[in-house]
């Protein structure tokens, strides 16, 4: 640390006093807050971008099968829970709504807000992927996983080649045996997709109640709240890539 | 509204921007218009418009990501390199998926 001092004050002789007072969490590589703080969001902003690069991949794979197989798609999505869908996505932007006022309170140093956010975000978090597990077991009752991976529950597209009313509602469309059989394709794009999304929800619950932990014991209150405002960058993108999951694969023709 | 807008225009012109603290009553007011996005998003895919459906429920999602990028994500009251970085991310995005698809979705054309 010494080392360093000594060179930055040494290389840059038009830097007067400005040892005399910045905050110890400044690099010293950093020139002043403003440009660390900038770096480090372009930094998290670079990860975000292949992020968007990554589900691209699966969205384009999605949108061209769709394309493909459009019957298939439509009968397929309509097995999804619409209410269960909707609140998730509910409870998803409310989750993103408590993390924005966390790092609100971060910023003007508000303990009890910051921890009272973060448990919100935390709670929602956790109720997303609470709802999600009861969907994909729906999915494994109804035998809507692709492949055999589950004995007794191999994939079954009959139901759609000979679908029945159900409490209610009307009798889909029925498909013939070789679209019905597309109905898979359309489940193993909705599992990777929904599943890529629930590992970036769980890797963002273990940070966030690291952070957690961390807010309890008042960190996050010298005005070092970099890893607060960044992690609220990622919370707010796997909320914008459900915003995209959403209507994709839950609202395909619903007035059918 | 006004204060939305205040505190970040006076410092276009620094090098690095100067740090904004983006008011609660932003983040409710952000909030509540995506909870009408995802009301009409739902009552919008109950609405026979044809080959309508898909670009509708693609402008709705675009709006609400638009808004949480700008508002939640801070951007609006970022530097023009974090505007940009974004902006030039969001490009690239579109080329490479928009060119994917227009290849895909036009191959069989005329062969029917």
């Amino acid at each position: 640390m010494s080392d360093s001092h000594a060179v930055a004050t040494t290389a840059d002789t038009g830097h007067v006093g400005a040892h005399a007072a910045h905050p110890p969490y400044l690099r010293h590589h950093f020139e002043s807050m403003e440009q660390q703080n900038e770096t480090t969001s372009f930094g998290m902003w670079l990860f975000l971008l292949t992020e968007i690069m990554f589900f691209g991949g699966l969205f384009t794979a999605y949108l061209i099968y769709r394309n493909w197989y459009y019957p298939a798609f439509v009968a397929a999505s309509h097995t999804l829970n619409i209410v269960e869908g909707s609140l998730n996505t509910l409870v998803l932007i409310t989750s993103s709504f408590t993390m924005a006022m966390g790092v609100w309170c971060a910023e003007t140093k508000r303990k009890n807000g910051l921890i009272l956010s973060l448990v919100a975000t935390l709670i929602l978090g956790l109720g997303f992927l609470g709802i999600k597990a009861d969907e994909y077991h729906e999915k494994y009752v109804k035998d809507h996983i692709p492949g055999h991976a589950f004995p007794g529950h191999a994939f079954d597209a009959a139901g759609f080649v000979h679908p029945v009313a159900e409490d209610g509602k009307p009798a889909e469309k029925a498909l013939a045996p070789d679209m019905a059989a597309h109905t898979e394709v359309y489940f193993s794009l909705y599992f990777a997709m929904t599943g890529m999304h629930a590992l970036h929800m769980i890797i963002g619950i273990a940070l966030l109640s690291g952070m957690l932990w961390k807010a309890t014991r008042g960190g996050y209150m010298d005005g070092n709240i970099a890893f607060v405002e960044n992690f609220g960058l990622y919370w707010h993108f796997v909320d914008i890539v459900w915003i995209f999951l959403f209507p994709l694969l839950y609202l395909i023709s619903r007035y059918n | 509204m006004a204060d939305l807008q205040a505190g970040h225009e006076t410092h276009e012109a620094e090098e690095h921007a100067e740090h904004h603290i983006v008011s609660p009553v932003t983040y409710a007011i952000i909030f509540f218009s995506l909870l009408v996005g995802t009301a009409l998003t739902i009552a919008a895919s109950y609405w026979d418009v044809g080959p309508w459906n898909p670009v509708i429920a693609l402008a709705i999602a675009c709006t609400k990501a638009t808004l949480v990028v700008l508002f939640f994500m801070h951007v609006k009251y970022s530097s023009k390199l974090m505007k940009l970085t974004v902006g030039a991310g969001v490009f690239t995005f579109l080329i490479l998926v928009g060119m994917s698809l227009s290849d895909y979705f036009t191959r069989a054309w005329g062969q029917w």
